[in-house]
């Protein structure tokens, strides 16, 4: 017998983008897998050096703990407004923000449409878990008409709460809006095209073609009193139902853009 | 350089450009908005980046943003609109950053009206948005002390890392006077940018610029850190004028532009043999406390003037300490007191300091 040479292969590794940090994120939940996926684009892009973050208010408000690059804290709501700050004296960075449903859709509702409509260079992560992950569970304007929460203890009733904003479906019609689409997290299908959108998303704006913004459909099985594999078929069926998944727009320059190494 | 005929808000927006203002966010407000249009015409000409914003909210937000790259940043607005921007206000300074902001304050409460006011004293001058701060606040009495005070109010952004308020009022922002503008400042190149702004991570540590501190000690260690920045700058940074103090009897304290219409009463009075003087506070935060106390020591009466409903007068009664009587003379709503209505309120008080 020939010498046997054992040969390993790296399947594996923590992402360069996140830091050694540990989070705090309840088990089951989905944000962990949104950070990851981030950090493996921007691995990928080999852009770390060059990124900068905004952090929202919600569950995600550590996220500057556990991305390694230069990262912002915003106020509820306002991300949109400051990436558009920040990135107008850096015009040469990559900005993203990373913002729940809370956040951008209803305290932020103003900054978010404003930025899309102005076309800024930005990328957006939408995080929408049709809740309010960090107060414990409240209604947010993503919450499916019946669904239970904290503030609707016997379900939304749209006689008074009115209906589920779909924020992709509303930015789309905007003409600053270059990417805008919504994936899932309930599974890793639909894992792997959410990691293509975010790769897509930062390219975008890599390539100056104006406002991206990925909404990832997200669990929470804390506040929907679920365990984490219910919540992901939660996800997979409610939600993607109320939610439906696609582009929603993509503007014919980026049709035109050569497709990037993660596709 | 010459002097040139400025209206006031053209004045420090230019000063501001010329002190280096590298980004100007904004959103259209009367008494204020000629700013904003200057800026919009100028900024984009130096290569500078000027936005109107969707709101004040966003304007402000955008200053946050901008701040966290280490350029000099500014917005301007007026009373409604900086109650807009309060929450941004207190983010930013409990991130440290520097940031100038100039508020053209008008007649309030509510949609209030566009004319002069100085009702706003209180909501700036003690911080205005939640939490433990104090922003540094300077007021200017004419449209030359209005450019001095810009550019000084972005080298003392800096040097204390924190927010600079320029408090005037709409006869200030739309008065036109002869003044001197500074010359030009380039911005701050890339490379100049400080060490802990956000500008990517290269070969470096990340920075973070964040107001959230889970736990109360470390929170309570940010405050601890702001309190003894706030000691340094009252230490250093208190500004006033006075005029004929030194032989009054009477002590006219007043800023803005009620002390401009107090010195003009100021000087019918003396030629009526008054022996008044004027207190001007420049720093409104820091307030000159000491000198207003040694006043207490000199003269016999105080008269504090305002476009208010005495607001300042808190901070005069401070100083003072109880020990002569203030009386407050005050127009509000945005009624621009008379200098004549002013030396009636000298006259009545020295009638009544000279019976004593
Ligand atoms: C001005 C302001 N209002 C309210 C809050 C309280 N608050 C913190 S997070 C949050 C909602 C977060 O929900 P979401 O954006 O959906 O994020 P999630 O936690 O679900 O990821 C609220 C209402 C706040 N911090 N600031
Ligand atoms: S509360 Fe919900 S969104 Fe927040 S970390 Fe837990 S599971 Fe995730
Ligand atoms: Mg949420």
């Amino acid at each position: 017998m020939t010498d046997k040479k054992m040969v390993e292969t790296l399947i594996y590794t923590k992402s360069e983008s996140l830091t050694e940090l540990g989070t705090h994120y309840c088990p089951g939940c989905t944000h962990g897998i949104s950070h990851r996926l981030i950090a493996e684009v921007i691995d990928e892009m080999g852009v770390r050096e060059d990124t900068i973050g905004i952090a929202p208010v919600g569950c995600a408000v550590f996220a500057y703990d556990y991305f390694n690059m230069d990262f912002a804290e915003a106020a509820h709501g306002r991300a949109p407004a400051m990436a558009t700050g920040l990135k107008r004296v850096n015009p040469d960075k990559i900005v993203f923000t990373y913002q729940g449903d809370g956040d951008l859709a209803s305290i932020g509702a103003a900054e978010i449409m404003h930025t899309a409509g102005r076309g800024e260079n930005i990328t957006v992560i939408f995080i929408n878990n049709a809740i309010y992950g960090m107060t414990g569970g409240q209604m947010a304007p993503t919450t499916l008409p019946g669904q239970k929460t904290t503030s609707t203890p016997l379900g939304r009733d749209i006689e008074m709460h009115g209906f589920p904003m779909r924020m992709c479906e509303i930015l789309s019609q905007l003409d600053g809006a270059s990417y805008v689409v919504r994936r899932s997290l309930h599974n890793v299908a639909n894992i792997r095209k959410a990691k293509k959108a975010i790769r897509q998303a930062f390219e975008v704006q890599r390539q100056g073609l104006g406002f991206s913004m990925v909404e990832l459909l997200s669990s929470c099985p804390t506040n929907w009193g679920m365990t984490a594999d219910e919540a992901l078929k939660w996800v997979g069926e409610s939600m993607v139902e109320a939610y439906p998944l696609g582009d929603y727009k993509v503007s014919p320059e980026i049709k035109g853009m050569k497709k990037g190494g993660g596709g | 350089m010459a002097k040139e005929l400025l209206k006031g808000n053209h004045a420090f927006a230019e000063a501001a450009i010329r002190a280096g203002c590298e980004a100007y966010f904004g959103y259209p407000i009367t008494p204020q908005t000629e700013a904003l249009e200057h800026m919009s015409k100028r900024m984009p000409e130096l290569g500078r980046v000027f936005l109107q914003a969707e709101s004040e909210v966003a304007a402000i937000n955008m200053v946050y943003g901008a701040a966290c790259a280490g350029v000099r940043v500014m917005s301007s607005s007026s009373s409604p609109g900086v109650s807009l921007m309060m929450e941004g206000l207190s983010y930013i300074a409990g991130s440290e950053l520097p940031v100038v902001l100039v508020d053209i304050m008008r007649g309030g409460p509510g949609l209030g009206n566009i004319a002069p006011s100085q009702g706003d004293y209180n909501q700036i001058v003690k911080g205005g948005g939640h939490g433990d701060y104090r922003p540094i606040v300077l007021a200017p009495a004419s449209v030359q002390e209005f450019i001095d005070l810009t550019v000084e109010a972005f080298d003392l952004a800096e040097k204390y890392r924190c927010i600079v308020i320029i408090l005037a009022d709409g006869s200030l922002g739309q008065m036109m006077e002869p003044a001197e503008l500074p010359e030009m400042r380039e911005v701050r190149r890339f490379e100049e940018r400080p060490p802990w702004s956000l500008s990517g991570a290269k070969g470096r540590t990340p920075n973070v610029i964040s107001s959230f501190y889970l736990d109360p000690l470390n929170e309570e260690e940010v405050n601890r850190r702001l309190m003894a920045k706030q000691a340094e700058i009252e230490a250093n940074e208190i500004r006033f004028r006075e005029l004929m103090l030194d032989d009054a009897e009477i002590a006219v304290v007043a800023f803005g532009t009620s002390g401009r219409i107090a010195q003009s009463a100021i000087k019918n009075a003396r030629e009526e043999g008054i022996r008044v003087g004027l207190l001007r506070p420049i720093s409104l935060y820091p307030f000159p406390y000491e000198r207003i106390r040694q006043l207490g020591d000199n003269v016999k009466e105080i008269l504090v003037v305002e476009m208010n409903s005495g607001q300042m007068l808190g901070d005069v009664r401070i100083g003072i300490e109880g020990r002569i009587p203030i009386s407050f003379y005050g127009r509000q709503g945005g009624v621009v007191p008379m200098p004549d209505e002013v030396l009636e309120e000298i006259q009545k008080v020295n009638s009544r300091s000279s019976a004593s």
